[in-house]
């Protein structure tokens, strides 16, 4: 069985980390599983969490009056969903949705919150890799908005 | 190719006959051509043709047909412009002006052993289809198989049926749209996005990329990232490509011309050329 601390380590955003750290981040973790189709968190409500995903996916959405649900991105396994723990005022901006049953390691944001004022090396470690996952989900969400797919007229 | 067409040379075209056409999307058509008497429809996976409805003007065209069967030759044609649009609407029954087939093919012949990890975006799943049904055709002879291919929503993928097909067969699928519904079960995101959560062993992966080149240059990047080498990456370029045999000139790309050198590239020989905006 793996460990807490293997189960991070197999993402990037935790890769790397000195052992202390991990053991500050590992006691704010619990496992947890969502069947399929059920929610973890939805628009507006407290961002008291973030998610690494172990299996499984998981879609972010928007709620479109008269449309229905809207997915902007999914997200896989070994990647980090939520970022609305970190910044106030505290609330998740979008639906997150499990795709498939899907298994994560939850973190409690405001625990580590308060980890992160006290250790302000481990406060930088984990907003680097933060804004790195960030970085990456941004320039993604670039190319998405270029629309690549259209057609170039032959004329 | 006929012999008589041989002889004349490959800037006269012939004329094949539209035997069958089957729609994918709005916009998308996959054509059947019956070659003219005595001819056959040899290509290698990659190449393209030259192709015209009559009056209309040619566009280059990947054939995506199944290099095991060369009775007809098949193309997927998406109708973007007046040329395409022409070639989209002609009937059964009617004639296309055909020359080719041209071009550097995917370089099949190398990857014996290897695994081989397939990038598609929109239409650029058409050229590499030839590719995919000679890989799978000779399943044992490559290691692990992949395809990650991406389009703008759920019902803009093409091949969706085959596409089972071939993950049965032994190839390992990923699709992601841009854009999809709460039933829409795949990924959601870029495929670039895939490569970076892709199982693979870099030093055993080559890829074979086709798609927007925007999408190529991210997804390149992504590979390379991974620690893919650049010389085991190929990409199959599209730019404005008029004769097809390098002698006009249009789709000069630095040193190169992309009908006669390319279109399949390793991104080794090309990424020097593409990171220069004015050529």
């Amino acid at each position: 069985m793996q460990t807490l601390h293997e189960l991070m380590t197999r993402s990037p955003v935790f890769a790397g980390l000195q052992e202390a750290h991990l053991e500050l981040i590992a006691g704010c973790a619990v496992n947890q599983r969502f069947a399929a189709g059920s929610y973890l968190f939805h628009e507006g409500h407290p961002a008291d969490r973030f998610y690494l995903i172990r299996a499984g996916s998981i879609a972010l959405e928007v709620s479109v009056p008269g449309h229905g649900s809207h997915v902007l991105e999914t997200l896989g396994e070994g990647e980090v969903v939520g970022w609305s723990w970190l910044f106030e005022p505290y609330r998740w901006q979008f639906d997150g949705r499990a795709v498939t049953s899907t298994g994560v390691l939850a973190f409690d944001g405001a625990c580590l919150r308060g980890k992160c004022d006290s250790d302000h090396e481990l406060g930088y470690e984990l907003m680097r890799r933060f804004a790195a996952s960030m970085l990456a989900r941004l320039q993604a969400t670039r190319l998405q908005l270029l629309d690549v797919y259209g057609g170039v007229d032959d004329a | 190719m006929t012999p008589e067409a041989l002889a004349v040379g490959p800037m006269v075209p012939e004329q094949f006959t539209l035997a069958a056409k089957r729609r994918h999307t709005a916009d998308t058509w996959t054509l059947e051509l019956e070659p003219p008497a005595g001819g056959r429809a040899r290509f290698a996976p990659g190449q393209f043709t030259m192709l015209a409805a009559f009056g209309s003007g040619e566009v280059p065209i990947s054939i995506s047909g199944d290099p095991g069967d060369d009775g007809r030759l098949v193309q997927t044609v998406r109708a973007v412009g007046p040329a395409t649009r022409a070639i989209c609407n002609a009937r059964e029954g009617d004639a296309l002006q055909v020359r080719g087939p041209f071009g550097r093919p995917w370089p099949l012949a190398n990857l014996a052993g290897a695994d081989v990890l397939v990038l598609a975006g929109g239409i650029g799943l058409p050229p590499l289809r030839p590719a995919i049904l000679a890989l799978l055709a000779d399943r044992p002879r490559y290691g692990r198989l992949s395809l990650l291919y991406g389009s703008r929503s759920p019902d803009q993928l093409l091949y969706p049926q085959e596409i089972e097909r071939w993950s049965a067969g032994g190839l390992e699928v990923e699709l992601t749209v841009d854009s999809g519904g709460p039933e829409w079960l795949g990924h959601v995101g870029v495929v670039p996005r895939l490569v970076h959560r892709a199982e693979l062993d870099p030093r055993a992966t080559v890829a074979m990329l086709c798609g927007p080149e925007v999408m190529i240059r991210f997804a390149v990047v992504a590979l390379l990232e991974r620690g893919i080498g650049a010389e085991r990456v190929y990409v199959s370029m599209e730019r404005n490509m008029q004769c097809g045999i390098g002698h006009c000139g249009h789709c000069q790309l630095g040193p190169t011309l992309l009908c006669r050198d390319g279109p399949v590239y390793a991104w080794s020989d090309l990424e020097r050329w593409l990171a220069i905006r004015e050529l």
